[in-house]
């Protein structure tokens, strides 16, 4: 079975505040504030550039950030999921 | 009603009505002195009503009803009926207020800058508000902020100050008598009497103030204080308003606006240590500003 894609909910239904290290998101559609921390944030920007597995979205943080060597495609699709149960992530 | 007064307390007219004139002519005795709602129109109703029809008489109970209610709140007895008034305004609040969002804290104004006192029931920050409206600073309120999504500055809402047991001889021994009210005892929360704030409080009411410092005492703990930082601090706040979820994205915006102010947790042993602890991060906060 091939790993699911995803795609962000739009830029401009999401309200984004940096608080220290971590990230505050109010999702206008639902009305819910989430907290997140790094790199549920950057997943989300990274996303917005199309839809995108686990793997292909480790490529395009790579290719910004600095990724630790733990950081696998595994951990990502772990804060996919979360993102996804939380409603601002879904599958393409 | 029967009977019933109209009352505004900062930006926020209200009417209250009474079956009985005992609690009403309580509350027009605890409000002296301040000014009727703009225009005449309140902004929210309350009543205060037989729990049946025949016992406006015969072992009166009280129903707290107004423009929203809560279904199952409790009905209070008539010797407690100022309570009643207070608390059915508070719900009024709570409930219907859509245009301010509300925290849950009490604030004091010093040079046009406040202080937020924000933490669970019991944390002390009515007495230490009230205190300090004593002492140098003036209050703005004990028990609801009132934060102008707008503008991000806090309006005050200096409502009568609700004194719980300890805390009622503490203000006593502080101020003029004629400025309480009666002494309620045997309420859900033990003794309460209620303090009408000093004249410049309700005089200064409709000044707006900045916000400086925010802290989350919390009483019974040695003396210690620590910083917050802003993720903290902005979940401590979406759980002290009461209407953060109703503004929506205005409600966000105010808030994650609002967590840029410096803010500490404080323990505190007694009055005096929190007092003087209030005092040393309030200088602390205004020589960070000054360097920022």
């Amino acid at each position: 079975m091939a790993a699911p894609r995803y795609i962000a909910e739009p830029a401009e239904t999401l309200a984004v505040a940096r608080l220290d290290g971590l990230c505050a998101l109010f999702h206008e559609p639902s009305g819910a504030t989430h907290i997140v921390a790094p790199p549920a944030p950057e997943i989300l920007d990274a996303l917005r550039e199309g839809a995108a597995d686990a793997a292909t979205l480790l490529e395009r943080l790579a290719a910004r950030f600095e990724v630790e060597d733990e950081a696998g495609a595994d951990a990502i699709a772990a804060r996919l999921a979360e993102l996804e149960a939380a409603g601002l992530v879904r599958r393409a | 009603m029967r009977h019933q007064v109209s009352l505004r307390i900062g930006p926020v007219g209200f009417r209250v009505g009474s079956a009985w004139r005992a609690p009403v002519a309580a509350l027009a005795a605890l409000y002296a002195g301040y000014p009727a709602p703009e225009d005449g129109i309140a902004d929210f109703t309350v009543r205060l009503e037989p729990t049946r029809p025949w016992r406006r008489w015969t072992r009166p109970s009280i129903a707290i009803r107004g423009d929203f209610e809560l279904p199952d709140a409790a009905p209070m007895a008539l010797a407690h009926g100022l309570l009643a008034a207070e608390m059915g305004m508070n719900l009024q609040m709570a409930l219907g207020q859509r245009f301010w969002l509300l925290l849950h804290a009490a604030t004091v104004e010093k040079d046009g800058r406040a202080l937020i006192l924000t933490g669970e029931s019991g944390a002390g920050k009515s007495t230490l508000a009230a205190l300090l409206g004593e002492r140098g600073w003036r209050l703005m309120g004990d028990e609801f902020a009132l934060l102008d999504p707008a503008s991000g500055r806090l309006h005050a809402f200096p409502r009568a100050i609700s004194l719980k047991n300890g805390a009622i001889d503490v203000m006593a021994a502080e101020v003029d008598a004629a400025r309480f009210g009666p002494l309620l005892e045997g309420t859900p929360k033990g003794a309460i009497r209620h303090l009408r704030p000093n004249a410049e409080a309700i005089r200064r009411m409709d000044e707006p103030a900045r916000p400086a410092l925010l802290l989350f005492p919390r009483f019974g703990q040695a003396a210690a204080a620590r910083a917050v930082g802003q993720a903290e601090t902005f979940m401590r706040l979406t759980q002290a308003s009461t209407n953060y979820v109703a503004l929506g994205r205005a409600g966000f915006d105010a808030l994650t606006r609002l967590v840029a102010t410096p803010a500490a947790a404080i323990d505190y042993p007694d009055t005096a240590t929190a007092l003087d602890l209030v005092e040393a991060l309030w200088t602390g906060a205004s020589e960070w500003r000054a360097a920022a």
